[in-house]
């Protein structure tokens, strides 16, 4: 498969507009000047016909979405999600450090189609890398007549607003990233009453979209739709990025085929992951970022297709795939995930506020040995209180359960305090025999102490010896560290 | 004391929707809430988030009821969700339970059970609530949050954050009701606490609302703190009568002490809010510097004291003072001054004694510095005709935030949520600058004439030094406005004659005849003074002496023979040694008068001054005979607010001492005169006889009024007078003195309520010297450098504080702080001009 969206994040000089345009999979640039030859609603028509869907975690087709903009309206705006944060997750990061305009000419492109004359380009605050290159970028393309007034000698202006946060996981949802622009506390907006699309930014029609989403749609335009759709599935036609973590071999950031690769390809392929490392066991893998209900080893043979995963009890999400073997303790590993969640919570509302720090306090309790074997009890109760009824999870042969289906319901304004939840059911139902000997036995159950020393990156020393004679790569960019 | 007005908006149907609501079909008025529907449906949904006067957020997650709009029961927050037709609403299913039982838990879990020292402790929400719809234990063996307690917020408002729900209503509070955002969330998840900026302070004039609706006792106010247990608390509903919009509020009180005043959800009127200094007066009913017998001076000239006396001692002087004023100049020998402050039966009683007994008309319940008594003749406005949505209003007041505050949260929501385009005439920026559509600042003394080129069609050039193009754009934002136009009306300007005032709503009735008024003043009752009689040239009702004279005199023993004086005439008089008698209710002449040198030449040239008074003032200490009064929570009767709406007042407490009602010294003294029919009256029968007098009071009668749902009180016919503009003041063109005065009223002043006030003590700003940035670049100094103002009748210097909502031109000194203008200016004088220099 020729890689489309990561065409250029081998290429040392493609963050440039230059090596945008001299490199990659299309001339950098060219999407937009097909898309300005069509008009707004053809470019929106395209974006449907190829079922671009959205990759920021709900997988929502991207031109639907762009419909939902009430008619007649103005100004609009388009909101770039840039604040990639949930844990395992760093593929919008590889892309706006390493090809940022293909993510200017995707926000142009969208831009055109519903007709927003502003760009609101939200970076993470963390990034300060990707924060710099976009900057760069941006500087070239305005210099270059590529966005501001008048773009390539069209009636076509937009411009691009580059602005980073302040640190906070919560912002990555859409709502809370709104209010943040706004310069208020990142906090979600309760939806409904109103939508984005309908009510957004400053009250107006906003639309807002993930990095890797806008990064497909220059591609597209230099390929067109049934190119895109040649690979894939039916349902997730082209191709999407996936940031392989944890006890892989080769953990990164790769670009497979939508809808048909397989967990186990990923894990085991040596273009992929190339196998757990040590030769070890799969324990459990998190499928989609550090809210999705765990998976085990049952589950690796089902293809990276939302539908499928959903129904399997967990979620595609945003692509972040964290592995984890057999060396690995449940009841850390959950404390962990769940005191993320904790920590993030941006306390609006009371069972997220509350219940994640319940959840993570008796954790710790347990991890402490002073754990009640009333407590496991207690800790899905109080996880109920989050998220109310049966909670997804993956199926579990070896006792005769089923997998429940996503999505959870929740008693909160936004997803993040029902995503504690998700470790704590995934782990509890899979290893309940490991929280009851922490609490039984007062210390951990018997996994592996051996010593265990990372393998070498080889696709870094790859790189390295390649860029060697052009420009070396620092430790604070250049190369997407894991 | 019913829950409905503590929260809670009127609800018409209008638009009727059918929703199920735990299996009963209910009318819901299509929009409104699930939350509020059901409440009013007897299926009341807990809540901590929610307030209805707020913008919903659905944050404490307590109102999730199931929802089924055709698609299965969800859980849904309640106060986010309007209704829409076909709704099936549950709230007593098994899951709504579950979750409250886990919303309360979680609520529970931080906060600490220190419900036994708590001032919230028995009319918490939270306690309430975990009662009515909690777990009933908790399965928390954690440490609890600590934080640093209390720490202060204001001067009135301390916080304790452990206790706090983070239910956001404090914040939304600050934000979208006062738009004084100076407190906000800072930190995340479980440590995430309300606090203010660093070294920003919660100097909101509304902050003490916080404490009300506060679900939890996080926020507590310094007056009450640790003062009493709410189950000890006797709570009356009263008005209260700090300023002339009359808020609607409870008086609790303990073993015979006020403690505390809390608002009250008038729908016309505050909406629930009190401002602080109404708020808090509390504390001045209870003050031990009340007066609490009768004063007599004793001994003559500069070694003359006050001593206490007997009421019958007092009494008889007082009446042989009246006498003997009478015998020797007649009734014009004896003025009666102020009384707005008096509930409607005292001011009447006082009117009947003064026009129907004494005979005189030298009576005046204002001291020049409010309105004269035609504009109440004018066609009359609520605050709601006022603010109502898509309206256009003049505005030729005062600064609402600083004379009138809970107006001032009126109009900021009218301009912000109801679309009500507001243009405002005043001689300085108001904190309604940011929400007017324009702001025009005439020069002192020449608002009559920009309004009428305001209305009258734009003239095209400069009037009162506002530029034509400014004019220009002002006239198109009032043209803009499509329904008919609400005025304003007050005194921006206490250095102006009050007449210049009358003449800029005569300019606008003139220009509008269907233009609607509403004039505002500061002092609480002065509309019902003026109503009850307490004004020259009137009878109760606002008849004219000749008009009445038939009327009154079926009424009254007697009817004044001639016409009196307004203040500044009766000052006058009374310095030329034409008053024998000067009678004070409740006034302070020496301090309040717009020319204080009048006023002290006045006092000083009456043989005899009684002064009835709840604090020993300047003037009291001159008198010759001082009588202690009941005030607020002490008196039952009525009070008129600015409107001209009736609402009762009730006693709660027992004045202290011999401290009498107004209007039974009225009646004391009227029987010592001879006049022994009105002896016997009381508050309702002084109403009665008003009442029964008066065409403006039709159907206001005390069973309307004493109705058990009377928070809203009742409006005078609006319609009844007739205005007569009268001749505009000759306004003197600019002359040498390059600026003129501009005096205004801040809320924290020195008068007496405030200096009665501990809490609220250190919010009296320092006096300064106001200039805008203009002035202050010609004269080439900076902020704090000492500045003398000086005009023909004296000079005062202060401090320059900077402000752009000067114009160019004017020197703007509030009145009652450090910087008394009153040097300055001479009742003689329509506007002030005044120099600047550096001292």
């Amino acid at each position: 498969m020729e890689p489309r969206v990561s065409s250029r994040f081998e290429v040392v000089d493609g963050h440039t507009l230059a090596g945008y345009q001299d490199s990659g999979s299309y001339r950098g640039y060219d999407g937009i000047k097909a898309a300005l030859a069509m008009s707004p609603d053809a470019v929106t028509g395209m974006v449907k016909d190829a079922t671009v869907l959205g990759r920021g975690g709900a997988g929502f087709p991207a031109g639907v979405k762009w419909g939902f903009c009430p008619p007649g309206v103005w100004p609009r705006y388009i909101v770039v999600n840039g604040d990639e944060s949930e844990p395992g997750t760093y593929k919008d990061r590889v892309l706006m450090e390493r090809d940022p305009h293909q993510l200017i000419e995707g926000c142009l492109i969208a831009a055109y189609a519903i007709g927003a004359a502003q760009v609101f380009l939200y970076v993470r605050g963390e990034m300060p890398h990707a924060q710099e290159r976009i900057a760069a970028a941006l500087n070239e393309a305005y210099a270059a007549n590529l966005v501001g007034r008048n773009i390539l000698g069209t009636d076509f202006s937009v411009d691009i607003i580059l602005t980073w946060g302040a640190g906070a996981y919560i912002v990555g949802e859409e709502t809370a990233l709104i209010e943040s622009l706004e310069g208020n506390r990142g906090m979600p907006r309760l939806k409904p009453p109103y939508f984005p699309a309908a009510k957004g930014l400053y009250m107006q029609p906003t639309i807002v979209n993930n990095v890797e989403t806008l990064s497909n749609l220059p591609w597209l335009f230099c390929h067109g739709v049934d190119e895109y759709r040649s690979i894939g599935t039916e349902t997730s036609p082209g191709t999407r990025l996936v940031a392989l973590s944890g006890h892989l071999n080769s953990p990164g950031v790769y670009e497979i085929p939508q809808g048909s690769t397989t967990y186990r390809e990923l894990f085991e392929s040596e273009q992929y992951g190339n196998g757990i490392r040590g030769g070890r066991q799969l324990k459990m893998f998190i499928p989609g970022g550090a809210s999705a209900p765990w998976f085990f080893p049952e589950q690796v043979d089902l293809p990276l297709e939302g539908r499928d995963v959903g129904a399997a009890g967990s979620m595609l999400g945003s692509g972040a795939i964290v592995v984890m073997d057999d060396t690995t303790d449940a009841v850390k590993a959950c404390l962990r995930v769940v005191r993320f969640f904790a920590r993030e919570s941006c306390g609006k509302c009371t069972p997220c506020r509350e219940g994640t720090t319940w959840e993570e306090k008796i954790l710790q309790r347990i991890l402490d040995g002073h754990g009640r074997p009333s407590d496991l009890d207690l800790l899905l109760d109080v996880a109920d209180n989050i998220s109310p009824g049966p909670y997804p999870v993956a199926a579990d042969p070896s006792q005769g359960l089923d997998a429940v289906p996503f999505p959870p319901r929740q008693t909160t304004i936004c997803p993040l305090g029902p995503s504690s939840v998700a470790p704590i059911t995934s782990a509890l139902r899979r290893f309940r025999s490991e929280f009851e000997a922490k609490i039984t036995r007062r210390n951990s159950i018997a996994v592996s102490t051996e010593a265990f020393t990372a393998p070498a990156d080889e696709s870094v020393d790859e790189l390295v010896g390649e860029a060697a004679g052009a420009e070396p790569l620092s430790g604070t960019g250049g190369r997407f560290d894991v | 004391m019913s829950d409905r007005r503590l929260e809670g908006r009127r609800v018409e149907i209008t638009d009727p929707v059918t929703i199920t609501v735990n299996g009963r079909e209910v009318t819901a008025q299509k929009g409104e809430l699930v939350i509020d529907a059901c409440e009013r449906n007897d299926a009341y949904i807990p809540r901590f988030c929610y307030h209805p006067r707020m913008e919903p957020v659905g944050m404490c997650r307590m109102c999730l009821v199931e929802i089924d709009t055709g698609r299965g029961p969800a859980l849904q927050p309640s106060c986010m969700i309007p209704v829409g037709a076909d709704m099936t609403v549950t709230t007593d299913s098994p899951a709504v339970a579950k979750v409250q039982d886990g919303i309360i838990e979680y609520l529970l879990i931080n906060h600490p059970l220190d419900c036994p020292v708590c001032d919230k402790g028995g009319e918490c929400p939270l306690q309430d609530q975990s009662m009515a719809y909690g777990p009933g234990e908790s399965r928390w063996v954690e440490e609890k949050r600590h934080y640093e307690k209390p720490i202060e917020l204001s001067a009135t408002v301390l916080m304790d954050r452990e206790r706090c729900i983070l239910c956001d209503r404090c914040t939304r509070f600050a934000s979208e009701v006062t738009d004084d955002p100076l407190i906000h969330f800072i930190d995340r998840g479980a440590n995430t606490q309300v606090n203010t900026f660093p070294g920003e302070p919660f100097n909101s004039y509304f902050s003490g609302n916080t404490v009300q609706i506060c679900p939890v006792g996080a926020l507590t106010a310094r007056p009450y703190r640790f003062k009493a247990r709410p189950w000890d608390l006797e709570t009356t509903e009263s008005t209260c009568t700090a300023c002339s919009v009359g808020c609607r509020m409870t008086i609790d009180s303990s073993r015979d002490q006020v403690l505390r005043f809390n608002g009250v959800d008038s729908d016309p009127v505050n909406w629930s809010w009190l401002c602080d200094k109404g708020r808090f007066s509390f504390e001045a009913v209870a003050s031990e510097d009340r007066l609490t017998e009768p004063l007599m001076r004793s001994g003559s000239g500069a070694g003359s004291t006050l001593a206490p006396a007997r009421w019958n001692v007092a009494l008889d002087a007082a009446a042989a003072a009246i006498r003997g004023a009478l015998d020797s100049r007649g009734p014009a020998g004896v003025a009666v001054l102020g009384g707005s402050n008096l509930t409607n039966e005292s001011a009447y009683a006082w009117a009947r004694l003064a026009k129907g007994v004494i005979g005189t008309d030298q009576v005046d319940a204002q001291l020049g510095d409010g309105l004269p008594a035609e504009v109440f003749d004018l066609p009359g406005a609520t605050i709601d005709d006022v603010c109502a949505p898509g309206g256009t209003v003049l505005y030729l007041g005062p600064d609402p935030k600083e004379e009138l505050p809970v107006l001032f949260l009126r109009l900021k929501h009218a301009v912000l949520n109801d679309g009500v385009t507001l243009v405002q005439v005043t001689p300085t920026g108001t904190s309604l600058s940011r929400y007017a559509a324009a702001s025009l600042h005439p020069r002192p003394g020449e608002t009559a004439a920009l309004v009428a080129a305001l209305l009258g069609g734009a003239a095209g050039s400069d009037v009162g030094g506002v530029p034509a193009a400014q004019l220009a754009a002002a006239a198109d934002a009032l043209a803009g406005g499509f329904s008919e136009l609400r005025v304003v009306v007050g005194r921006a300007n206490l250095a102006e004659s009050p007449a210049v005032a009358l003449a800029a709503a005569a300019a606008a009735f003139e220009a509008r005849p269907t233009a609607r008024f509403l004039p505002v003043v500061r002092r609480g009752n002065t509309r019902g003074a003026v109503l009850a009689g307490l004004t020259p040239g009137r009878f109760p009702g606002g008849v004219t002496l000749d008009d009445g004279r038939d009327q009154w005199g079926s009424v009254w023993p007697a009817v004044p023979e001639q016409a009196g004086g307004d203040a500044d005439a009766i000052l006058a008089a009374a310095a030329d040694g034409k008053i024998d008698v000067l009678i004070l209710l409740g006034a302070d002449p020496l301090v309040d008068a717009r020319d204080r040198s009048l006023a002290r030449r006045a006092v000083a040239a009456t043989r005899t001054v009684i002064a009835l008074d709840r604090f020993a003032t300047e003037s009291t200490a001159q008198a010759a005979i001082v009588l202690p009064v009941a005030g607020i929570a002490e008196c039952d009767g009525t009070t008129t607010n600015l409107e001209g709406r009736v609402s009762t007042l009730n006693a709660r407490v027992t004045a202290p001492g011999t401290a009498r009602a107004d209007w039974m010294v009225a009646a004391d003294l009227a029987e010592l005169l001879g006049c022994t029919a009105l002896a016997d009256d009381g508050p309702a029968e002084l109403w009665a006889e008003l009442q029964a007098n008066v065409a403006a009071l039709a159907g206001l009668d005390a069973a309307a009024l004493y109705t058990a749902d009377d928070a809203d009180g009742l409006v005078v016919d609006l319609d009844a007078g007739t205005f007569v503009a009268p001749a505009p003041p000759a306004v003197p063109a600019p002359n040498a003195y390059s600026s003129r005065l501009v005096v205004n009223r801040v809320l924290y002043d020195g008068g007496s309520t405030v200096a009665h006030m501990p809490s609220s003590a250190s919010l009296v700003r320092d006096g300064a010297v106001v200039l805008g940035p203009d002035d202050v670049a010609t004269l080439d100094v900076q902020a704090g450098t000492r500045l003398t103002v000086s005009s023909p009748h004296g000079s005062v210097s202060g401090p320059l504080v900077v402000s752009a909502h000067v114009p160019k031109g004017t020197v703007l000194i509030h009145h009652a702080l450090s910087v008394d203008p009153s040097p300055l200016v001479s009742a003689a004088d329509p506007v002030c001009d005044v120099r600047v220099e550096v001292a």
